[in-house]
């Protein structure tokens, strides 16, 4: 899972997508997994450290995060396979 | 003697295509002859173009929408108070209208003026009341009836004729030519403004508008009216020019002497091919052409502000007819990282 | 090192528009306690779903009621309407701040009989009265209201045989402005149905008209209507007194008052603009002071209000089942709350909020039941924050008319707690078990063994 490569985090939360021109807002926790995203951590090591560093149940995490990820993919927020491939 | 300096809040920054009255209120504002102003712009949409006009407005504030409840709104203005000391606002929404009322008082203990209808004129002039009112006060207003379920619809063409007008409660307004897009404009403004929906016979004519200001007692303070030259086609004047109409000046000065209806105004005026004056309208708010009243010498903003703050103020009695508006768009060009300020911190 | 609380990683698109009605209400400050005791140790040690009713909001309403009323009208009494919440805590919290009591059945004339409310201190409302029930009104001598000409006759009849003079009154409807008009109870004003019942009562040796009644509709927001009915039953009662030299006792203007809950369609919320006690208050006294009464024959006035006294006291706590997103990619929350136990989610879009503390970041979501069934929808559409499994909501404004028409449908009925002055937590009414449902059946013995 890899997000896009310009698309821009700031601190505040806000995500902005150069390519669509689109802008998202994101919190706290979300903007955490954007940036293990960029850092291209695998969704093993993105679920360890949150629940390393908050009160959460692993399956409820992981329900969570696959509904994130699949609203990502959505808004064209990931790189497709293809993509990452070629 | 030194021009006092008066923090000013105003609503309404959407300079869109169908525009709010903010930035010709704070335009007006700048130009007052009689205080100083610094502009606190209140916001609720990231991308309402006032937020980002630095040279008319000097910081904005978003706030919450009337939905959200009067506290949430009391709460937020209390914030803004702290860092910003007001002296006034102005709201210019209709929907928001009604929770500043509401809160008039709190805001004033605060040191926050406000020239606002009371409440009941509020609710008398409402669409929805618009026959009582035009009875009451002998004004001529077009037929129209209250519907709030779609299963009455049937029976309108035996009261009104095709085509009708069919308006939601705060904005939106429709002309229907058959039961079918009645009810699909029914269905269309109760979802965005709620019930009721209100049914109004069409008047074929020009449509003239008239603004102004009354200070509460009947007296007239201001009174412009205006005849639209270029409609778009949600029906927004986007050009327009004043007239001399003793007839509209009546009606206005009459709505004025029998409402004895207390801060700005804008009366939606038809007059039909036999030349009588029909009224279809009450805006308990400035228009967003305010500028043009500016324009031919009545500043009605500036007069507004203080009545606010408590002032005698000396009736407008003359304004240049013959001056027209003509407005336009002008594309400003905004760094993200202030939509972002705004968007995500509520203050810019 | 303890932990962050969690919060599931959301990613929400910023979209312009005009003000648009749906998914603006910021709803989310959360509500950890109720009357001091946190929601947690309430669900925790009675269970989820939970109503919960506060005592002190209660009294402080109808203390506030009374207030708006007898500040501006010499004689009111108020009639606690029981159908709006017939627990018998509730009802008796109301007999102490001294309401009567209004029933509309047998069921609850009963009920009010065993709370041990005076007899003569029952409002007999309502068109379903058996011969049964309005005998044992007569020998009481409760207040009957009658609704139609049969019951008229009935009442007459048994009155003759019991050799009773029943106190009576006749329900009004009338045009009061505000459609639709409920004219399928009592009798109509305009047509002259209500003079033509009063003079077959006045020229009756068997009834004594003491009353006029009204009950113009429910959840009305126009205080204006309740001032053409007031001046419509004070003139009746004139013309009663010019014919027959009769004074007609009081006059009962029903229920009716808004509470705070939004209607559905609505666009400002109600706390904000349905009217309060005193618009009510100062429309009806208006009207009658304004009447042809002289001072000293001013009639008693009482009052059946029912939701505007005890909708805010009700609170309905439930919990998170699920999150789920919909095909359109729309959040969809399931509570443990059906519309079986919220009956009036039909009609408000009830506020609901979270019973812990939340980052401000919130989510569009349509809330619905538990139960399998289309219809079971608690509301559309939601500003809620990110609501996990297991955590706790608040449904705010429940204390009218759901703990009565509620359903046992599906699941079965939970605890009702009501949280005292003190701030005491008593369960009022226990949930109930299978047990309690099977009790109420006989299988017969055929029936009683399969194979399958
Ligand atoms: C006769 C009568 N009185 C009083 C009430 C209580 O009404 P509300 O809860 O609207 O105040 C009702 C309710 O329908 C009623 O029928």
């Amino acid at each position: 899972m890899k997000l896009k490569k310009n698309v821009a985090v700031s601190e505040s939360g806000l995500l902005f997508n150069p390519v669509t021109g689109e802008s998202f807002s994101v919190n706290p926790i979300g903007v955490e997994i954007l940036n293990f995203l960029r850092e291209e951590k695998t969704d093993e090591q993105i679920s360890e450290a949150i629940l390393g560093k908050y009160n959460a149940e692993k399956q409820a995490f992981e329900n969570d995060y696959q509904d994130f990820i699949g609203v990502l993919s959505h808004n064209n927020l990931i790189e497709s396979h293809e993509e990452t491939n070629a | 003697m030194k021009k006092p300096t008066l923090n000013i809040a105003v609503t309404g920054l959407n300079a869109i295509d169908s525009p709010g009255p903010g930035v010709s209120v704070i335009r007006a504002l700048r130009e007052a002859a009689s205080f100083n102003t610094r502009i606190i712009g209140l916001s609720y949409e990231s991308l309402e173009p006032g937020i980002y006009m630095h040279d008319l407005v000097d910081r904005t504030y978003s706030i919450p929408y009337p939905t959200a409840g009067i506290d949430l709104l009391f709460e937020r203005l209390q914030y803004i108070q702290e860092k910003e000391k007001l002296d006034v606002i102005i709201p210019n929404f209709d929907a928001e209208l009604y929770p500043f009322i509401k809160l008039e008082h709190n805001l004033k203990t605060m040191g926050i003026h406000m020239f606002l209808p009371t409440l009941h004129q509020f609710e008398e002039r409402n669409k929805v009341n618009l026959n009582d009112f035009g009875k009451k006060y002998g004004i001529k207003v077009p037929k129209s009836k209250v519907i709030y379920d779609l299963s009455t619809v049937h029976s309108l063409p035996s009261e009104f004729s095709f085509p009708m007008i069919v308006k939601g409660k705060f904005y939106d307004a429709s002309i229907a030519y058959s039961i079918e897009q009645v009810k699909s404009y029914f269905n269309k403004i109760s979802a965005k403004w709620g019930l009721p929906v209100i049914i109004q016979e069409f008047i074929h004519g020009t449509e003239f508008n008239v603004t102004g200001l009354g200070d509460g007692t009947g007296k007239t303070i201001a009174a412009v009216p205006m005849r639209k030259q270029y409609i778009t086609d949600k029906g927004k004047a986007w050009g327009g020019i004043s007239i001399s109409d003793e007839k509209m000046l009546d009606m206005t000065r009459k709505f004025l002497r029998n409402t004895k209806w207390r801060g700005g105004f804008e009366l939606e005026l038809m007059k039909n091919k036999d030349g009588e004056l029909y009224l279809l309208e009450i805006n308990p708010r400035l228009p967003a052409w305010i500028y043009l009243a500016v324009g031919v010498g009545q500043n009605i903003p500036e007069v507004l502000v203080n009545l606010a703050m408590g002032h005698t103020v000396k009736p407008f009695t003359e304004y240049a007819v013959g001056k027209m508006f003509v407005r336009y768009s002008w594309d400003m060009i905004v760094d993200r990282e202030e939509f972002e300020q705004i968007s995500m911190y509520g203050e810019l | 090192m303890s932990k962050q609380r969690y919060e599931r990683p959301v990613i929400k698109k910023l979209e312009t528009g005009m003000p648009n009605k749906f998914g603006t209400r910021t709803e989310y400050q959360p509500m950890t306690n109720i009357d001091g005791v946190p929601v947690t140790k309430l669900m925790k040690e009675y269970g989820s779903p939970l109503f919960v009713i506060s005592e002190k909001i209660i009294r402080s309403t109808i203390q506030k009621a009374k207030k708006a009323f007898r500040t501006r009208y010499p004689r009111v009494q108020f009639a606690w309407s029981y159908k709006t919440n017939y627990l018998n805590s509730i009802c008796s919290i109301f007999h102490q701040e001294g309401s009567w009591a209004e029933v509309v059945s047998g069921f609850e004339y009963d009920k009010a009989i065993s709370l041990g409310v005076d007899g003569k201190k029952i409002i007999f409302n309502g068109p379903e009265k058996s011969e049964e029930d309005l005998t044992k009104a007569i020998k009481n001598d409760s207040l009957i209201h009658i609704d139609h000409l049969d019951e008229l006759y009935t009442i007459s009849e048994l009155a003759e045989k019991f050799k009773a003079r029943p106190r009576v009154a006749i329900r009004v409807n009338m045009d009061t402005g505000v459609y639709p008009i409920w004219d399928r109870f009592g009798f109509n004003y305009e047509n002259g149905q209500a003079w033509d019942a009063i003079n077959k009562i006045m020229h009756s040796e068997w009834m004594e008209l003491v009353g006029l009644h009204c009950h113009i509709g429910t959840f009305m927001l126009a205080p204006s209507a309740y001032g053409v009915a007031a001046s419509k039953l004070a003139e009746l009662a004139l013309s009663v007194e010019q014919k027959f030299k009769h004074k007609i006792k009081y006059i009962d203007m029903g229920g009716g008052f808004a509470s705070k809950n939004t209607l559905k369609g609505a666009y400002l919320p109600g706390s904000d603009t349905n009217p309060t006690f005193d618009d009510f208050a100062e429309a009806i006294s208006s009207a009658l002071l304004n009447s042809n009464f002289k001072h000293e024959n001013l009639p008693l006035l009482i009052l059946e209000t029912g939701r505007a006294l005890i909708d805010e006291a009700g609170y309905l706590l439930g919990s998170v089942i699920s999150n789920k997103r919909s095909s359109t990619g729309r959040r969809n929350t399931i509570l443990d709350i059906g519309v079986n136990i919220l009956f009036t989610a039909f009609w408000y879009d009830h506020k609901i909020t979270p019973a812990q503390e939340f980052t401000n970041y919130s989510e569009d979501t349509c809330i619905y039941g538990p139960l399998c069934m289309n219809i079971d929808v608690i509301r559309e559409s939601a500003s809620l924050p990110l609501l996990n499994k297991n955590d706790h909501v608040v449904i705010h404004h429940v204390g009218a008319y759901n703990m009565t028409q509620w359903m046992q449908f599906i699941a079965l009925r939970p605890n009702v707690v009501l949280i005292d002055m003190d701030g005491k937590p008593h369960v009022i009414r226990l949930r109930e078990t299978v047990d309690n449902m099977n009790s109420m059946e006989k299988v017969p013995a055929h029936l009683k063994k399969f194979n399958m």
